[in-house]
């Protein structure tokens, strides 16, 4: 077997170094019953070029979001990511190393790290950010854990055009931490009355902007009643390269800033892994969960950098900690943090600009469309058709004519009764062609 | 006459410190600053095309102030970050005996298969008619997941084994909660992994801990004596942090299920049981599986990770959305609570469908190792621990000792009394030997730990190279070399880090300097 480098030889002299007279005799606390099971129904080992038919032929079942016109959005993008992301985060320092425990062997790490944290901030308008959670979404759910810890207050409102998995996502973790959700309904054309939901049991306002239609949400008058109302305002995105081109929801009174990363440098993956951003004010550190790098300096006086702020994590604090993360994205964040310093201020402006004006456009195209109505006013790189008929048929359709049209809104909320919406994303990689694809299938799909 | 087209070589003289350097590097260990100092906004390292002119439908919402984000062209980029790279240790450049982390070799076929276009250029909510493969892909994890571990089910979303753990007690509450339980306590053994109790925590539960007995293990007594009507579930790590199969396991888990209450385990340290023996077999109910672990997705420097959890029977019907279901035209994704085939669902625990692309690399580790190599490879990780044990126990100290190891070797540091060497320092020399240092200060039930998990990576020479250090470090610090301890690491990238300053004062993200008032006009 070409992993295991220990021979037959090697092994008998191991067992007779210590002194047992077989290597099932090292398993002997195992009930001797249960020990060996069969495995029959699993194969034996295969050479690499076995492998590579078996998921090769797997892969082929699926069709790439590059082979077709592409305009699913809905929480995940494919943006293009430069060939030299994707080569540097598999050095073997970065991709085969651990958790920064041992600081004078992690610099690398670390240091990205605090950059990474620090871009966040820049991003978010935020003043700390930490080194990643798993993705958006739980990165949202354990905002609002964290907003209950600080107001000491136990009942989030929950925006009703707040992504549908996010919401549940929330919705699933406070229930079982005994928490209170009011979750309110989806208003897809935007202009949903959130503030009469804020009293004075509130403990945090959960709202995404651009929300899962694709509006753009005014967040100071929320953050304005949630905080004299003694709650927090948490901002949710799910796509990271709107900050590029919209005001930060840090500038518009956000206390938690929490969000999908993937849209910069990570794949689309069928959902995963990605990374999770999540950042706040300065006063409220120590009531964050995950991991953060700080700055300190070495023995010498070199500067260098650590894991900081360690009594808030389980490995310490166990049953009093902020949150039980461990394993968290630290290799999306590097690739998150390669690419964002690829693009820079210049790069990031003119992507999120390409972005805005290819939905503009598409937007165009497909309000031409009979029978078809864009109900955004504005939106930053996606936004909500209504379509006659169902939703989930068209897209359906559309996929059988070799374009991937968007997102049926009744996919992610199914009880919600809105069966005729469609999220359609555009991004830098949608060309002209890609555009008139979409409308030509679009109006046979209608006719 | 110069024959060999060499240049003449300056004779090497020796003694004396070291010439300082003018940029402070040192040949091929080189200084990098922050993106922040380097980096410039008007720079960029991605050539875009230009939007053109067009009228944004922002609705007012356009950014105004700078980013603030530095950019670097390319080949700055690839410099800076390769630069960073070679700061760190991973296990491609040695034995790293992280004890509870299972740091084993990371095939690059797995980064090959996971980036193939099927599979890291799908998205997660296409129509499911165009990603039958990537269904397919997940139910046949699913199936190896179940054959090794003889469970119901598998929770394939969680994205990591802390994740997996909130999963699997959630699901616990969710079948006292359908049964009509009110249960509010978790046992917790005091060996367990520190996402143990704040898993439990999480979810409201108290959380009673148990103590360990004079052999490491879990003493079936004590379980039963604090298994009341209240317990919802045991945290079980099996085999334990100690590096201990827990031989008592049935009978606990007997007396588990006999009081009502379900048995979670922790399946850290899988890769030691792995084809040894399934745990549905033990009485188990729910347990993760740390695929960054046990089936070799990198651990990419703390992360991204995989933790399905796999179920009992009695846990099965619980699990969250989404569920794969085949029906007469193939795949189906179950993504909404309450539908058919998730009626009992506890509910979602994160967006979208888990952690593709560590599922794809899982699964190419597994049908490379087959059921024969994984065999192979659980019984080389303990064989390669208890070797350890048996090379090392004459001059460090051995707890537990009378039992076998299973993947992992502890030690404690009885063996440094006297010496004014702490168990830091012993890491901290490893590491000016070349090794990453195994785990110290856990598990907390012995005193100064060192948990040493060679995994089955390491070839016999590998393995004697590292016992040679170790010894040799122990007959150091006994011999009162203090200072080859106390200053360690001399040869590292940075000396010891003041871990106290960064914490009293803690810089968090890079500021721009501020100007010396006489210098700002």
């Amino acid at each position: 077997m070409r992993y295991l480098p220990l021979t037959p030889e090697d092994r008998t002299e191991m067992l007779a170094r210590i002194g047992a007279p077989s290597v099932d005799a090292l398993f002997a606390d195992i009930p001797a019953a249960k020990l060996n099971p069969a495995l029959a129904d699993l194969p034996a080992h295969k050479t690499e070029l076995a492998v590579e038919r078996t998921l090769g032929a797997l892969s082929a079942r699926n069709v790439p979001a590059g082979s077709v016109p592409f305009f699913v959005g809905a929480g995940a993008y494919r943006h293009h990511v430069p060939a030299t992301v994707d080569h540097l985060i598999q050095r073997s320092e970065f991709l085969t190393s651990y958790t920064p425990y041992q600081p004078e062997i992690a610099q690398g790490t670390l240091q990205y790290l605090f950059e990474f944290q620090t871009q966040v901030g820049e991003l978010t308008g935020m003043e700390v950010a930490n080194a990643s959670m798993y993705d958006g979404s739980t990165a949202a759910a354990e905002a609002v854990l964290m907003a209950h810890r600080v107001t000491k207050r136990r009942k989030a409102v929950v925006a009703g055009n707040v992504h549908p998995h996010y919401r549940e996502t929330i919705a699933t973790l406070s229930r079982y931490a005994d928490d209170a959700v009011v979750a309110l309904s989806p208003v897809p054309q935007g202009g949903e009355d959130i503030l009469s939901a804020i009293d004075g049991e509130t403990s945090c306002v959960v709202v995404q902007s651009p929300d899962v239609f694709g509006n753009i949400v005014d967040l100071k008058p929320i953050a304005e009643k949630a905080h004299a109302a003694g709650a927090l305002l948490i901002a949710v995105f799910t796509e990271v390269v709107s900050l590029g081109l919209i005001e930060p929801p840090g500038a518009q009174g956000a206390d938690i800033v929490v969000g999908e990363g993937q849209s910069i440098g990570n794949p689309l993956t069928f959902g995963g892994p990605y990374v999770g951003l999540f950042a706040t004010r300065q006063k409220y550190v120590r009531q964050m969960p995950g991991r953060l790098a700080g700055e300190t300096v070495d023995a010498s006086g070199k500067r260098g950098f650590v894991l900081t702020l360690s009594t808030r994590e389980q490995h310490i604090r166990r049953e009093k900690a902020t949150s039980n993360i461990c394993t968290n994205s630290g290799l999306c964040a590097l690739a998150f943090t390669i690419h964002l310093t690829l693009l820079g201020e210049t790069g990031l402006r003119k992507l999120a600009r390409l972005n805005h004006a290819n939905a503009c456009k598409l937007a165009d195209k497909l309000s031409a469309v009979p029978g078809v109505q864009v109900l955004n006013g504005a939106f930053f790189n996606e936004f909500t058709i209504r379509v006659p008929g169902k939703a989930a048929d068209v897209i359906e359709k559309l996929a059988a004519k070799g374009v991937l049209g968007g997102v049926p809104y009744a996919r992610l909320a199914p009880k919600a009764g809105l069966d005729d919406l469609i999220l359609v994303a555009a991004t830098e990689i949608n060309t002209d062609e890609d555009r008139a694809a979409y409308e030509a299938a679009l109006k046979e799909v209608l006719a | 006459m110069n024959r060999e087209g060499r240049g003449a070589t300056t004779p090497i003289t020796t003694g004396g410190a070291a010439p300082h350097t003018f940029t402070g590097n040192r040949a091929l260990e080189l200084e990098e600053g922050l993106i922040f100092e380097i980096g410039r906004t008007d720079v960029t390292g991605v050539d875009i095309e230009d939007a053109g002119d067009f009228t944004p439908r922002l609705g007012g919402h356009e950014r105004k102030a700078d980013l603030g984000l530095p950019g670097l062209a390319e080949p700055e980029a690839m410099r800076h970050y390769v630069r960073l790279s070679r700061m760190n240790y991973g296990i491609d450049s040695g034995l790293f005996p992280l004890g509870s982390c299972t740091m084993k070799h990371n095939p690059r076929l797995n980064e090959k298969m996971a980036r193939l276009p099927g599979f890291a250029d799908v998205h997660p909510l296409q129509p499911v008619s165009t990603v039958q493969g990537a269904l397919a892909l997940i139910k046949e994890l699913s199936r190896w997941l179940l054959s090794l571990t003889g469970m119901e089910a598998v929770a394939f979303t969680p994205k990591a084994g802390a994740h997996g753990e909130l999963c699997g007690m959630m699901a616990i509450k969710a079948a006292h909660i359908a049964n009509g339980q009110k249960r509010h306590i978790v046992l917790v053994p005091e060996s367990a992994h520190g996402t143990n109790p704040a898993t439990a925590a999480l979810i409201g539960y108290e959380v009673k801990s148990i103590p360990a007995r004079a052999d490491g293990t879990v003493d079936p007594a004590a379980v039963k004596a604090a298994l009341t009507p209240e317990v919802a579930a045991l945290m079980l790590t099996n085999p334990n942090t100690c590096g201990l199969f827990e031989r008592d396991v049935v009978e606990i888990a007997e007396a588990v299920h006999a009081a009502g209450a379900y048995f979670y385990a922790d399946g850290a340290n899988f890769n030691a049981i792995l084809g040894k023996v399934k745990v549905g077999e033990l009485g188990v109910d729910a347990m993760h599986i740390n695929l960054h672990k046990t089936f070799s997705t990198p651990h990419g420097g703390g992360g991204p990770g995989a933790g399905p959890v796999v179920l009992s029977k009695a846990l099965a019907p619980f699990a969250p959305v989404p569920a794969i279901v085949a029906d007469g035209s193939g795949l189906k994704l179950v993504e909404d609570e309450g539908e058919a085939g998730a009626e009992q669902a506890l509910g979602r625990m994160s967006a979208f469908h888990g952690q593709m692309g560590m599922f794809v690399r899982a699964l190419a580790w597994m049908l490379s190792h087959g059921a024969d190599g994984m065999k192979q490879a659980s019984e080389d990780a303990v064989l390669s621990a208890n070797y350890i044990r048996a090379c090392l126990g004459d001059v460090m100290s051995v707890p537990f000792g009378e039992r076998p190891a299973m993947h992992e070797a502890l030690f404690d540091d009885a063996w440094l009394e006297g010496t004014g060497l702490s168990t830091l320092d012993i890491a901290k020399a490893l590491i000016d030997e070349g090794y990453h240092p195994m785990t110290v200060y856990f598990p907390l039930v012995v005193h100064g730990a060192m948990l040493i998990e060679p995994t089955e990576s390491e070839s016999k020479a590998s393995l004697d190279l590292f016992i040679g250090a170790l010894r040799d470090l122990a007959f150091a610090a006994k011999a009162g070399e203090k200072e080859r301890f106390l200053g360690a690491p001399h040869y590292a990238p940075r000396r010891r880090l003041d871990e106290t300053r960064a914490a009293r004062a803690p810089v968090l993200r890079w500021v721009k300097p501020q100007p010396l008032p006489e210098a700002a006009e």
